[in-house]
């Protein structure tokens, strides 16, 4: 699994519960700033990548999650050590 | 997983997949935790009359539960018995899982698996102490967390807890159960804010003394006792509870949040 696989990943999360497009994604995005995502949207956006790679994230990891590239990075570094 | 979006799929399809929101009441199915009697049995008929398919859950009461899923279902409507221990995680997700391959994602979940556990205080061992803490408030923390993530997706959602009277009066006798019933009162309206951009709506019902097998285990004297300290001056009727459980799950309910409605008779007025 490389990193682009990731985080296409995480912008087809993103496409699916914040309900924006592909083409306006990238990984500088801020999910708060940019998408205007709330807390809970994204709980959902890990959730989903939780389950597209079997993963568990911790809570506390999600803290400073800010952008697409962070998200991606949590789950590169969740992938390595599985 | 990918997002099942044409409009004819129904909401069955995919115990989470993101489907059109489901309209009406025949798509919403509902949970009933302690469903086989008493709250819990008038709250699923009454549910199962206003069009939703409705899991009646039961720890012990089995029979009494598939006889009502089957009355449920001669009377047209769609139901199942699910047995559910909800001071148990894994009966809690077994249980849920069972309904939502039997009658599809929960919408509306019904906390009302309760137990007592009365005793004064001064000789309250910590056993006696957890018991109603475990089932009553514990027990609602496993089945809403295990439901929630469904509703959170599908947009869509019901979260009524059955809480007490007694909750904000105290009772004597009842600083277990008393506490646990507060206790869902702070932890709905918390959870009310959190959910409330989701169209889930989590609210309360504070019924007063019901006539049940629960209260009927305290004796004849003392039940006719509360009878007359309530203004109303009589029990009240499951059926009763069960009428506010059916407005809050409503459409008509969409703006009422964070409510704690009492179902008491005016036994409790004044909170």
């Amino acid at each position: 699994m490389n990193r682009t696989d990731i985080v296409d990943a995480v912008y087809d999360a993103c496409v699916e519960i914040l309900k924006v497009d592909k083409a306006d994604l990238s990984e500088a995005t801020a999910f708060a700033d940019d998408l205007d995502a709330d807390s809970l949207a994204l709980v959902e956006v890990v959730m989903e990548l939780e389950e597209r790679f079997d993963l568990r994230i911790p809570e506390d990891e999600l803290e400073g999650v800010a952008t697409i590239g962070a998200a991606a990075d949590l789950v590169a570094g969740h992938l390595a050590a599985a | 997983m990918s997002p099942d979006t044409t409009p004819t799929a129904s909401a069955a399809d995919t115990a989470e997949g993101r489907t059109a929101p489901a309209d009406t009441a025949a798509e919403r199915v509902a949970l009933v935790s302690g469903g086989s009697r008493g709250i819990g049995a008038a709250v699923a008929r009454g549910l199962a009359a206003a069009g939703h398919p409705v899991a009646v859950g039961y720890r012990s009461g089995e029979a009494d539960a598939r006889a009502l899923a089957a009355s449920i279902e001669a009377g047209g409507g769609r139901a199942l018995a699910v047995a559910v221990d909800v001071t148990d995680a894994e009966s809690v997700d077994a249980a849920v899982t069972a309904v939502e391959e039997g009658l599809g994602p929960v919408s509306v979940l019904v906390n009302n698996a309760g137990v007592t556990a009365d005793g004064l205080f001064l000789r309250m061992d910590e056993a006696r102490w957890r018991a109603p803490l475990d089932t009553n408030l514990d027990g609602t923390y496993r089945l809403t967390h295990r439901v929630v993530r469904g509703m959170v997706r599908r947009r869509w959602g019901r979260i009524v807890s059955l809480s007490s009277v007694v909750a904000l009066t105290g009772s004597a006798g009842q600083a277990n159960y008393a506490a646990a019933k507060a206790a869902l009162v702070g932890f709905s309206r918390s959870l009310a804010r959190e959910l409330a951009e989701r169209s889930i709506t989590v609210n309360v019902v504070a019924p007063g003394p019901i006539a049940t097998d629960m209260l009927a285990a305290v004796g004849e004297d003392r039940t006719g006792a509360l009878a007359d300290a309530v203004p109303v001056g009589r029990l009240g009727r499951p059926e009763e509870v069960a009428a506010a459980v059916t407005y809050l799950v409503g459409d008509g309910a969409a703006y009422v949040t964070g409510a704690v409605l009492p179902v008491d008779g005016g036994l409790g007025l004044g909170h």
